[in-house]
């Protein structure tokens, strides 16, 4: 996997006038930065805008870069910026492997070998064509991350993605994710409530007031 | 591209009936240059005050117009009110669509086979109960004060209300709005009414308004159930429009004028019967009345829903009924001999018209499909906020049709745009366009972007996002658009027949140039062929859902 | 062809409107019409510059077989009152056999009301339309005639050029010329001839009144038992003129325009014997039918036992598909009843007149006016003079039976002719004058 950087120079969000967040960072491959703030601090605002959904009515400024290279022009499918949201949002309408190969790139060649050897990994072998709703949670995150890691993003940025789980579940996924992160050299970006997940994070954290 | 679908959108929805509606005001005030008079006058009015009867056509039409959403209104809430949760609201939920797409005129005919003095209701008590040996010579279907006309509009009209409420209800969250009030002491009926009427009100106050224009200004359902001594105003246009001495012109522009006038009366009676509703409504709020009256409007309400739904299906057994009997004199009620010959003799002249119907209802329908989809993606990409006005959806539904489209035909000619499939189908368009973007939005708007967001996150184009994620997601909202845009479009009548030059024929325009000379079996033979397409077509847009996500649990949810 | 030509004007026409307004929803109106009608543009052009060039040559009406020529491939949209299922499926059949003999493509527009037709030729003028007309051929009659006349909308004269016209027997037959007292001049071509009949259920009833006032005597004493449809339907309109007929002192002035003669003092008879009916009527004449076939359903329905139609084998059709009972009779009025020809027209802007014509000739044929005769096929009455005729066709005609239910030939000799157009309209509107606003 390519080794990469994501950084964000003088990146500063406002709304109506009023200045949500300010930041200036840089994420190295492989480490987590940690965001955490109250509602309405902007921390999902900050991840729309670096994913590039922000709404029109924000006013960003400042540059974001990876591996150097602003990718602020970019429409969001360019960026290379993988999501994890609370909920794993696999398509009710495609089957396990549908969804995985979703993600692939169309010239991908072997895509079922690669989907098969992925379930395998996160211990879901042979679920190829099982209906998403009939997972559990668990398994519904593992495909997730399995579907973020096979559309080889550069970055990732994570939207409180366990706070979903229950105590037990979550502390189980949550190395999980973050192991495969960064094995795969991803920089990252975690928003969230928890204090449990900035330390099993073990990077930099930012508070946003 | 996407915006040229919205500019298209706010064009057809706009241009065609605001210019329709002006050329064919121009006679109204003398103004015909084909006709030798290129000076303006107001004699058409003169003479329109001069037309026998006119004053009681004007009293029937604003008799409809009031009372048909009073009534259907009144039903609907009463129903909302105490058959909430219950099984007969999930079977009635079930029932609402595919009652909706009944078309006018086939529910009309049925309703006229029902309750004449020769129809179904009377030969159910004769001779037994009533001791008639032939019908009675009373005087039920065509009364002069337009009551079976009222009956008529009102069977179809309580399905569209429902409907419409049912879609507007979510976003105020009743049952909740129920707990707090029946916490305080209320009973749950007059909760409903205390609490969620008010606030569902305003949200169905567009199709309210549109169903008084539609009943001031109808021209099937009068046709067919209407007074015909005097008849309504809108078939005395039409009449006059049609009329040999071409001289009629002027009245019929002025009538129509007129007819705009009266829908417009209608709306600000309706308007004042609002404020004077909200004023007793306040006045009962603040006497706290808990429990009062509760079994009264339970019983109401519990009966209503019920009972329109009998006379739709004594309508349809009535129907059904005329297309298979061979020989069925007054009083059995049953025909004495059955047959098929009304349809086997019959087959070959539907073909063409059903060619032409189910051409025209796909091409205007898919063309209106584009055209919503295309403007509620421009929408959502640039993060328009709901611009389209929702009245400029609802202007071809409050602008009487017979007003405008004689206009169109004039424009349409004018252009030497000649009467083809084509020019019917682009009139179709602007009548199902509507009703398409009306039901397709909401499931539109509401589709979480996170979908969209994961897709494009993934490295999907928006092309492939849409194509991929949020057609699929949204299929079966679709599927219910397209059903409801071809009923609409399978029912019209007039479009048809003025923008077709006669030359289009539809098994609509068939049925109804039926009514002035075809049997009875025919008539019902031609019904019921009108009202099965569209039933059809609801039953495929809910089982292709079905079929296709049988192995998918999570596509039953998302909506 | 030609409607792949006029679909490459209408193209084209809308392009240019689109150019001139810039109402970039144009194109979509375009767009549409195209995928409607897959043309391709290639042969489009090509198709254009035929069409232009048969455009160019002028009809030769003296010359029939240059017409048959010139019809060729067209395609006649024939505007004809389509609320009968046994005329459309006649016509249906002249539209196979016209294709297979002329290749021409006979296309039947069914209306309600032949006045719509004549409302669309007047909004086609209206628009400027001199050319290219919806409707190339009408079946017409009386005041829609005399309206399409007077405003000069009718192409022609043409009808006494048709091979088939010497077989009506004009000369013998005046009728064939006239239109409710209007000359023609050529302008239509005879098609079918209509009578007023009573009918009544044998059954319930065994004396039906004789004439207009017995009716009247026989309604008092049966009340409910009749009923007319209302003017301005044909049927109510010549039940007036029936009754006018019977009981005016002055029947010259009603083959005169009405503005001719003093119309209140005419029709008061008229107005005081419908005055006394009304009340004796089904439903107390606080309700009509709208048509003959509406009529018919209540005499079907067992609700009155007197009805009247205007085609002389209508009970005896009737009885054949089930709608009326086996016991009903009908008969004309001892002084006779109103008769009148019905006949085709070609408006001023139909672009396939030649074709039109064709059918026309075609129409008037002993063949296709033997097959019309046959109640089995369409059960109407010839306007081809019979004796005249070639002995098969004459036989074919004279064989047919109608029934019990039929009129007898006597009966059907007891013809009146047809008021002055004028006084159609005059007497419906003071009809829905004096009882449509009850």
């Amino acid at each position: 996997m390519s080794q990469s950087r994501l950084e964000l120079s003088d990146v500063k969000l406002s709304l109506n006038g009023k200045t949500l967040v300010e930041i200036n960072c840089s994420v190295n491959a492989g480490e987590i930065l940690t965001v955490m703030g109250p509602s309405g601090s902007g921390k999902s605002s900050l991840l729309a805008h670096i994913a590039g959904f922000l709404d029109p009515a924000f006013n960003a400024s400042g540059v974001v870069l990876i591996n150097g290279e602003d990718i602020g022009g970019l429409p969001a499918e360019q960026r290379k910026i993988g999501l994890l949201f609370q909920d794993p949002l696999l398509f009710p309408h495609l089957s396990i492997a549908g969804n995985l190969r979703f993600a692939l790139p169309a010239q991908q060649s072997n895509k079922n070998h690669l989907i098969s050897e992925g379930l395998k990994e996160i211990g879901l072998a042979g679920f190829e064509h099982r209906d998403p709703a009939t997972l559990s949670g668990g398994q519904e995150s593992r495909v997730a991350l399995l579907r973020l890691l096979l559309s080889s993003p550069k970055a990732v940025l994570l939207d409180e993605p366990f706070s979903r789980l229950d105590s037990q579940l979550r502390r189980e996924i949550r190395t999980q994710v973050f192991d495969k992160l960064r094995d795969a050299g991803l920089p990252t970006i975690l928003v969230t409530h928890d204090q449990a997940d900035a330390d099993a994070a073990a990077g930099e954290v930012l508070y946003l007031a | 591209m996407l915006r040229f679908a919205y500019y298209s959108v706010i064009f057809l929805l706009t241009v065609p009936l605001l210019f329709g509606t002006a050329i064919a005001a121009l006679p109204a005030f003398g103004y015909f240059p084909s006709l030798g008079s290129n000076e303006f006058s107001l004699f058409p009015w003169r003479d329109l005050i001069e037309v026998p009867g006119i004053t009681q056509s004007i009293m029937v039409s604003l008799l409809a117009a009031i009372v048909t959403p009073l009534v259907a209104l009144v039903l609907v809430f009463l129903f909302l009110a105490s058959a909430s949760g219950s099984k007969l609201d999930v079977w009635i939920r079930r029932l609402v669509s595919p009652l909706l797409s009944f078309p006018h005129a086939a529910a009309a005919f049925g309703l006229a086979f029902l309750i004449a003095p020769s129809g179904l209701l009377s030969r159910l008590i004769s001779p037994g109960l009533s001791g008639w040996e032939r019908p009675p010579d009373l005087l039920i279907v065509n009364d002069s004060w337009g009551l079976s006309l009222l009956l008529g509009l009102i069977v179809k009209e309580v399905p569209f209300l429902l409907l419409m409420s049912l879609a507007a209800l979510p976003q105020i969250n009743p049952a909740q709005r129920i707990k707090i009030a029946r916490s305080l002491g209320y009973a749950p009926v007059i909760a409903w009414l205390k609490v969620v009427a008010p606030c569902l009100y305003p949200l169905i106050r567009l199709p309210v308004l549109a169903v008084i224009v539609f009943a001031s200004a109808t021209v099937d359902v009068a046709l067919i159930l209407g007074p015909t001594l005097p008849p309504t105003l809108s078939v005395r246009i039409l009449s006059w429009f049609n009329d040999p001495d071409l001289s009629y012109r002027f009245l019929a522009a002025a009538a129509a004028l007129l007819q705009l006038l009266i829908s417009l009366a209608a709306v600000c009676a309706w308007l004042l019967l609002e404020k004077l509703a909200m004023l007793l409504w306040r006045f009962w709020l603040d006497s706290g009345n808990r429990a009062s009256a509760e079994s009264f409007f339970y019983s109401i309400g519990r009966c209503a829903m019920p009972s329109v739904l009998l006379v739709i299906a004594g309508s349809l057994v009535a129907l059904l009924l005329n297309a298979f009997a061979a020989s069925w004199r007054f009083p059995s009620l049953l025909p004495t001999s059955w047959t098929l010959r009304h349809w086997t003799s019959t087959w070959n002249e539907l073909l063409a018209p059903l060619a032409n119907t189910l051409v025209i209802s796909i091409s205007a329908t898919v063309t209106a499909l584009i055209l919503v989809v295309a403007t509620l993606e421009f929408e959502r990409r640039r993060r328009i906020k709901k611009t389209t006005a929702l009245w400029l959806l609802y202007l071809p539904l409050l602008i009487p049709q017979v007003v405008f489209l004689f206009g169109v035909v004039v424009l349409a000619e004018s252009v030497h745009w000649q009467a083809n499939r084509s020019l019917v189908i682009f009139g179709h368009l602007l009548f199902v366009l509507p009703y398409v973007f009306l039901s397709f939005s909401e499931p539109y708007r509401q589709l979480d972007p996170r979908w969209s967001q994961v897709a494009s996150a993934l490295g999907a184009s928006s092309f492939k996002s849409f194509w991929r994620i949020r057609i699929p997601l949204l299929l079966s909202p679709c599927l219910t658009a397209i059903a409801i845009g071809m009923a609409i479009s399978i029912s019209l009548f007039l479009p048809t027949q003025l923008l077709g030059a006669g030359r289009i024929t539809t098994i609509t325009t068939e049925a109804v140039a039926l009514t002035s000379a075809g049997s009875r079996n025919l008539i019902a033979v031609w019904a019921v062929v009108q009202l099965s397409l569209p039933m059809l077509g609801f039953m495929t847009a809910l089982f292709i859902p079905k079929l296709l996500w049988r192995d998918r649990a999570g596509m039953r949810e998302i909506r | 062809m030609k409607d792949d030509a006029n679909a490459v004007r209408n193209a084209w026409v809308c392009w240019l409107v689109m150019v001139k307004l810039k109402l970039l929803s144009a194109t979509l109106a375009t767009g549409i019409f195209l995928i409607a009608d897959k043309r391709n543009v290639a042969s489009l052009l090509i198709l254009l510059l035929v069409t232009n060039a048969a455009n160019a040559k002028d009809l030769d009406i003296n010359d029939w077989s240059s017409i048959e020529d010139l019809a060729r491939g067209e395609t006649v949209y024939f505007n004809a009152w389509g609320g009968e299922t046994r005329i459309n499926r006649y016509l249906s059949w002249a539209a196979t056999t016209v294709k297979s003999r002329y290749d021409i493509n006979l296309q039947h527009v069914k209306i309600a009301d032949t006045a719509q037709a004549v409302s669309r030729v007047l909004a086609e003028k209206q628009a400027g339309n001199n050319t290219d007309g919806a409707i190339d051929l009408l079946w017409i009659n009386g005041e829609n005639f005399s309206a399409l006349k007077q405003n000069q909308l009718l192409y022609g004269p043409w009808a006494e050029y048709q091979p088939n016209f010497p077989l009506v027997n004009a000369d013998r037959f005046p009728e064939m010329r006239e239109d409710f007292s209007i000359a023609t001049d050529g302008l239509e071509s005879p098609w079918t001839r209509s009578q007023l009949v009573f009918y009544y259920d044998s059954s319930v009833i065994s004396g039906p009144p004789l004439s207009i006032s017995e009716l009247l005597s026989w309604a008092v004493e049966n009340p409910s038992e009749f009923i007319y449809p209302r003017p301005p339907s044909f049927l109510g309109t010549t039940f007036l003129k029936q009754a006018i007929l019977e009981l005016s002192d002055n029947v010259a002035a009603l083959y005169l325009p009405v503005s001719a003669s003093n119309f209140d003092e005419i029709t008061a008879p008229l107005w005081e014997y419908l005055d006394a009916l009304h009340p004796n009527l089904l439903r107390s004449g606080r309700y009509f039918p709208s048509t003959a076939a509406d009529l018919r359903r209540h005499m079907g329905d067992g609700e009155i036992s007197l009805a009247l139609a205007f085609n002389p084998n209508e009970a005896a059709l009737a009885i054949s598909s089930g709608e009326l009972p086996k016991s009903a009779r009908s008969y004309v009025l001892q002084g006779g009843t109103i008769s009148n020809v019905s006949f085709l027209a070609i408006p001023f802007n139909s672009p396939h007149k030649a074709a039109a014509m064709v059918v026309s000739n075609f129409l008037l044929s002993p063949e296709a006016q033997s097959r019309a005769s046959d109640p089995v096929h369409m059960g109407s009455t010839t306007v081809l003079s019979i004796e005249d005729l070639p002995d098969e066709a004459r036989k074919m005609i004279t064989a047919i039976d109608y029934g019990s239910a039929a009129v007898s030939i006597d009966d059907l000799n007891r013809k009146l002719r047809e008021p002055h157009p004028s006084w159609t309209l005059a007497l419906e509107q003071a009809w829905v004058q004096r009882y449509s606003a009850k």
